[in-house]
């Protein structure tokens, strides 16, 4: 069993929900991403959503594209990421997922990336510009390679092809909870409740609702009836904040600690 | 075949390489312009905007004196310059805004390089009454200073970009932001032959009307087809326009001139069909400038409107299959060519279209005596006076 799909089975016997933290990897270097990772494991988060920085994140708002930007600044690539989670294995069985745009992975091979990330201890795969239509072949061999292949339902997806998205979906299911790009957002949307109701009729799957979800309210809410969130856009930008501090490692886990002790 | 397929591939190229979020809105575009296509009172409306509004049909007018200064080419212009708006952009943004009141949007966005496409979009905008904002990097906006006037006086709402290169594609991640953040009243209209599909399909069909009039225009003129096709290509949407009509006359050659920018052996240039590798960017496959990573590169060109790493997927399918030829002229070059058609002719292109004047100096010296060209003239220069100004 993947460790992702033995994590929401081991959260779903002791009735709790997930805490997914998203952070991108080499912002500000790989040495500190490393021991985020480590602490978060600690800190209430059962899934680590690890971002391999591109150029042109089309679905992302500021502070993640920030981020991007500066570990690009470090040259950082995905043999660099993957050997990063080879070394964060040694000490952690923590579930990772990659979040990664679709030219890096086309660029690296499809095949090769998925092969060597399975062998390096990666759990499953995010790509948000990699629609279910252009997604077979890549699904096929994540497959072949026991990667979950986390797909995305978003507020404006019908019902039938809601469906067929959770078939293909491995892992859990991510909900967009808004229309627009990550980022952190005063109001969520009402209608995510329903939503998240929908596809669950439709699947069994762990649903998990991301975009826009960044306070302690926001997160005890929407954690009373999906099986997870993640968080992304606040942990960056608490990792903004710290930069270059000695503490950055303390004092961003400790943030994270606060945020996932609201999850319902 | 008919080409896009079904999902919308150009052979290898083309595709929907975007956030879920999009698909629907994808999938209803394609639907509603399937429709519009047959539907004659779109089409009928469509004609009347382009013939009383915008001033088609444009002449196919024979550069006497150009050709003489060539001495081996028959060279013919297609007077995309004498539309409204100055550009060949205003065929697709009238079709597209018509398109958006269909879906009953009530705001339109558009990316904008040169700016001419920005003009033509807030030009229709206003035309038809929607509220329009444009996105445009700051190094754009500081070079096509004239044209950020012109949108604004049409009463569009400019948003510059200050990410990454602070040009085309940044304005066009931004763009694409926007839609994915206000899609159930935005209509984004593409300004190029790219974006996922059905952009690329649609926006060839709007400015196929370019390569019918001319291959009509031509025959009428000299009783049969021209030897070759020479178009500027950044996105690519002047030369596909020019093409398409002509894609099985096998006789007619088809060359795009991509930008060289600093030189191709240079890091800066935008010559995406001659240096670039295949990869996604903007939702569709096609050849890219992008790095050992799979990053993507800064393009170059003197030329904002052909500062852009990607290339409409429909160009890299017909340089795979061999059926168009793609050079590329630098930004010396191109400045030439704009001098020489300004002092033969008493016509100033756009520094974009003046790559593909520039290249015809090349063709002169390999085609056979008495070779005919027709040359997609995309654009009037006015908008470059002041980087003409500042290259003196």
């Amino acid at each position: 069993m993947n460790r992702i799909d033995q994590k929401f089975k081991e959260l779903r016997d002791r009735k709790k929900k997930a805490f997914i933290a998203f952070i991108t990897a080499g912002d500000p270097n790989l040495k500190t991403t490393e021991e985020l990772v480590l602490a978060f494991e600690g800190a209430g988060v059962d899934i680590i959503e690890l971002g391999v920085p591109f150029s042109d994140p089309l679905a992302d708002g500021p502070t993640i594209q920030a981020s991007s930007q500066r570990a690009l600044k470090n040259h950082v690539n995905i043999d660099d990421i993957l050997n990063l989670v080879r070394r964060i294995r040694y000490q952690s069985s923590i579930p990772i997922a990659l979040m990664t745009y679709y030219n890096p992975v086309f660029h690296y091979g499809e095949k090769r990336l998925t092969q060597k990330a399975k062998t390096c201890g990666v759990d499953g795969l995010i790509v948000p510009d990699l629609p279910l239509e252009e997604a077979q072949g890549w699904i096929r061999l994540a497959r072949q390679n026991h990667l979950a292949t986390i797909l995305f339902l978003a507020p404006t997806t019908k019902p039938l092809r809601m469906r067929r998205i959770v078939n293909a979906a491995t892992g859990f299911v991510y909900y967009v909870s808004l229309t627009g790009v990550t980022g952190a957002r005063r109001q969520l949307s009402n209608t995510i409740e329903e939503c998240v109701f929908l596809a669950k009729r439709l699947t069994n799957k762990p649903i998990c609702v991301g975009f826009g979800v960044s306070t302690p309210p926001q997160i005890k809410a929407v954690s009373r009836f999906a099986d997870g969130v993640i968080i992304g856009s606040a942990i960056v930008n608490a990792i903004a904040q710290n930069q270059g501090k000695k503490q950055l490692v303390k004092k961003v886990t400790r943030f994270v600690r606060g945020l996932s002790k609201n999850l319902s | 075949m008919s080409l896009p397929d079904k999902k919308g591939y150009f052979g290898e190229f083309g595709g929907q390489y975007v956030p879920e979020t999009l698909m629907a809105v994808l999938e209803e575009l394609e639907k509603v312009f399937r429709g519009a296509r047959k539907d004659k009172s779109f089409q009928r409306e469509l004609t009347y905007y382009l013939c009383e509004y915008a001033g088609r049909p444009t002449s196919l007018y024979y550069a006497k004196r150009l050709s003489e200064h060539l001495k081996t080419l028959k060279v013919y212009l297609k007077r995309e310059d004498l539309l409204h708006t100055g550009a060949h952009k205003i065929n697709n943004t009238l079709a597209q805004v018509l398109l958006a009141k269909r879906m009953k949007k009530t705001r339109i966005i558009a990316e904008t390089g040169a700016g001419q496409h920005g003009v033509a979009t807030a030009t229709a905008a206003a035309l038809m009454g929607l509220h329009c904002e444009v996105y445009m990097g700051t190094e754009d906006i500081s070079r096509q200073a004239l044209n950020v006037q012109r949108m604004k006086l049409l009463g569009a709402k400019v948003n510059s970009v200050t990410s990454g290169s602070r040009t085309l594609k940044d304005a066009m991640n931004e763009a694409i932001r926007d839609w994915v953040t206000n899609v159930h009243n935005t209509f984004y209209i593409i300004g190029s032959v790219a974006g996922p599909h059905p952009y690329p399909f649609m926006v060839r069909e709007f400015q196929a009307i370019i390569g019918r009039e001319a291959r009509r225009q031509f025959l009428r003129k000299e009783t049969c087809l021209p030897d070759y096709l020479v178009a500027c290509v950044g996105g690519g949407s002047n030369a596909m326009g020019l093409f398409h009509a002509f894609f099985n006359d096998k006789r007619t050659k088809m060359i795009g001139v991509e930008a060289a920018g600093l030189g191709l052996a240079s890091t800066r240039h935008a010559a995406t069909l001659l240096k670039g590798e295949i990869g996604v960017l903007h939702g569709s496959k096609s050849n890219l400038l992008e790095t050992k990573d799979g990053q993507i590169k800064v393009a170059h060109s003197i030329a904002a409107g052909l500062d852009y790493p990607g290339v409409g997927p429909e160009h890299a399918y017909y340089q795979k299959i061999g059926r168009a030829r793609y050079v590329a002229v630098t930004d010396q070059e191109a400045m030439s060519g704009l001098k020489l058609l300004a002092q033969t002719e008493g016509i100033i292109p756009a520094l974009e279209t003046a790559h593909a004047i520039s290249f015809l100096k090349r063709l002169a010296s390999q085609a056979t005596r008495n070779s005919s060209v027709v040359v997609c003239l995309s654009g009037r220069g006015d908008k470059d006076m002041g980087t003409i100004h500042e290259s003196h």
